[in-house]
């Protein structure tokens, strides 16, 4: 298990309950049983008290969790026949953008999303879930294809941003996230997006322009990081907490703006404690918003798209 | 923004207008760091006369140029909610807001006016760097969404000239949504089969590249303009090497298929025209002093009379 910074107390008395039992195993003739049981209460009581006032930024750090389930976990336990498909037959194939044909509930989707990778070697070779132009491209190839053979299409959004690199730029990575940007808005087929983890930028923007969004409760979707928007307007990279608070990033304030149109609950503690819950929860929100959509023809389609970002804007958050 | 500033002409309306006062009657090119006359800068369409740095033109003068005799009427553009996340950081944001509405003259960072190019009638919409960096927000998604609106409503071309830093952080996930949203107008004219035509403009860069800045039928930038998606910065610090001369600028963009054309603003006029008219089927453009454009709704204003086609 990953503690994050702000879980730190929480480790310790789980560490505490954990030595405890070490030592009852290795002396049959103490009972600790008791006094473990009292620590085990402790660290869940305290584990809510945590997650029922995560702040913006504690949520960020949930989000990006190294531990959360990401796009492959949920493909591997939602979809069968999931059949990957590779490279924009241009360039390369990008490895942070994994998609392919697969079946939902029996029935044939298009299955795309951004793949971080789990430890360090897949975390290098997914370029951590950042996207370069190719895969925006592949996306776009993906897309087209679910368009010609009426697939519905189901994209799981979880992404830092964008690949900050030459490469990328000389590629055209702005051109391949708006031409990615656009076939969202183009297509004739259902297009439903749920956001696992970050949404970041234009990379996500790329991938969750959808007849309808779902976010995670600790997911975010945020115009800049955290980070960067604090280095950008305090002048001071470690006012994190102050931008993520500001920049209404979390999935609660989303729903609020009609931004995310639903939001999936993670049972308190995350989804990176209960995998075998938020996976299937997924599952579940991904066929109701197919199930929403299914009685629209390709025109029904895509002018529900247009008309829902067009309409984006319309209402504020409470003060 | 109200009828003086949608009806009357530029040259009057420049009368209530802060920036036309020449504060200093030099400017030191930021690229070269020549002193320039203003006047002589100015006829030369803000382009350094020394080292050809095309410099920010606001989107009145920039229309003032385009125009046939610098005339155009504003297209309204929706207003949008002022605050919608209560954003503060070290200040809040609807005082930046004000001090941008101040300096600039303007209500938002875009503006958009119809209007007509060597008798070619076009709609065209113009970032304002100026104004909080150009940078995209809501009004910009509305000021774009407003002008396609328009174009198709009139069977027109749509130019659109990008300036900015990227997207308004102060709106937070509703700057973002202008990717989207200005994608959504792009698609109107498409459909429409109505040119888009995109002048990249010096900076050019983040989510306004990678949305209607790259979206354009024909691309087009000014020399040397920086256009990007991440800044050269953020790139340097990423992969911790120096980046090749020129790089992201223009030229570069050219030489790497991301644009058609690099175009000095010279000679951007007659090529916009060209290229419209072309895309159009429409005969040539009629080279030379032409009679005045015919607006009822100026003359009934009894302006001065209107000067013969820029240029």
């Amino acid at each position: 298990m990953n503690y994050l910074e702000f879980e730190k107390p929480l480790a310790e008395i789980e560490g505490k309950a954990e030595e405890l039992r070490a030592m009852g195993r290795s002396n049959e003739a103490m009972d600790v049983g008791p006094e473990a049981l009292a620590l085990d209460r402790k660290a869940a009581t305290l584990l809510t008290d945590i997650y029922a006032k995560l702040t913006p930024w504690q949520k960020c750090q949930v989000a990006r969790h190294p531990d959360r389930p990401h796009c492959k976990d949920y493909i591997e336990q939602l979809f069968t026949d999931y059949t990957p498909l590779a490279g924009d037959r241009n360039f390369a194939d990008d490895h942070a953008v994994m998609g392919g044909m697969a079946r939902f509930h029996d029935r044939p989707v298009m299955v795309i999303g951004h793949e971080k990778g789990h430890d360090t070697n897949s975390r290098i070779e997914r370029n951590f879930g950042m996207a370069r132009p190719e895969g925006y491209r592949k996306a776009i190839r993906l897309m087209d294809l679910a368009d010609r053979f009426n697939l519905p299409v189901v994209t799981l959004v979880d992404t830092p941003g964008a690949f900050p690199g030459k490469g990328a730029e000389e590629r055209g990575q702005s051109e391949a996230i708006a031409r990615s940007t656009q076939k969202c808005l183009t297509i004739g087929v259902p297009l439903v997006s749920v956001i696992i983890g970050e949404g970041g930028s234009g990379g996500a923007v790329a991938f969750a322009t959808a007849n309808r969004l779902a976010m995670l409760e600790h997911s975010i979707y945020s115009v800049i990081s955290p980070e960067g928007c604090a280095s950008i307007l305090w002048k001071d990279a470690e006012k994190m907490r102050e931008a993520a608070e500001a920049l209404r990033l979390t999935a609660q304030d989303l729903r609020e703006l009609g931004v995310a149109d639903q939001v999936i609950a993670e049972p308190v503690g995350g989804a990176h404690r209960h995998r075998d819950t938020v996976i299937p929860a997924v599952g579940e929100a991904i066929a109701q918003m197919l199930v929403e959509l299914a009685g629209l023809d390709r025109a029904a389609l895509i002018s529900d798209r247009r008309r829902k970002y067009l309409a984006i804007g319309s209402k504020g958050l409470a003060a | 923004m109200n009828w003086i500033s949608n009806y009357v002409r530029p040259k009057i309306n420049s009368l209530f207008s802060r920036r036309e006062v020449p504060e200093n009657l030099w400017t030191k090119c930021p690229e070269c760091g020549t002193m320039l006359f203003h006047r002589e800068l100015k006829d030369n369409l803000n382009v350094c006369t020394s080292c050809d740095h095309h410099m920010a033109l606001s989107p009145r003068e920039r229309f003032a140029d385009l125009f046939d005799g610098g005339i155009f009427t504003e297209v309204a553009v929706p207003e949008p909610l002022a605050d919608p996340l209560h954003f503060r950081d070290q200040k809040r944001y609807p005082d930046r807001l004000k001090a941008a509405q101040k300096s600039t003259g303007e209500y938002g960072a875009m503006l958009v006016a119809e209007g007509e190019m060597a008798r070619t009638p076009i709609v065209a919409a113009a970032q304002d760097f100026a104004f909080m960096g150009g940078s995209m927000g809501m009004f910009v998604g509305n000021a774009i969404v407003a002008a396609a609106e328009r174009a198709v409503a009139l069977r027109r071309p749509l130019i659109l000239f990008s300036a900015a830093g990227g997207a308004r952080m102060q709106e937070g996930i509703l700057s973002l949504m202008q990717m989207p949203r200005t994608t959504v107008a792009v698609e109107m004219l498409r459909e429409a089969r109505l040119p888009y035509i995109v002048v990249l403009t010096h900076p050019t860069t983040g989510g306004v590249t990678a949305s209607y800045a790259m979206l354009g039928d024909i691309q087009i930038a000014e020399p040397n303009a920086l256009i990007c998606f991440a800044g050269p910065r953020v790139i340097e610090q990423t992969i911790r090497e120096k980046l090749p001369e020129g790089f992201q600028r223009a030229e570069y963009l050219l030489d790497h298929g991301m644009l058609d054309r690099v175009t000095h603003r010279k000679q951007l006029r007659d090529e916009l025209i060209a290229i419209t008219r072309l895309l159009l089927g429409l005969p040539p453009a009629v080279k030379g002093e032409l009679p005045p454009p015919d607006q009822p709704i100026l003359t009934a204003i009894q302006s001065q009379p209107a000067a013969g086609p820029a240029q």
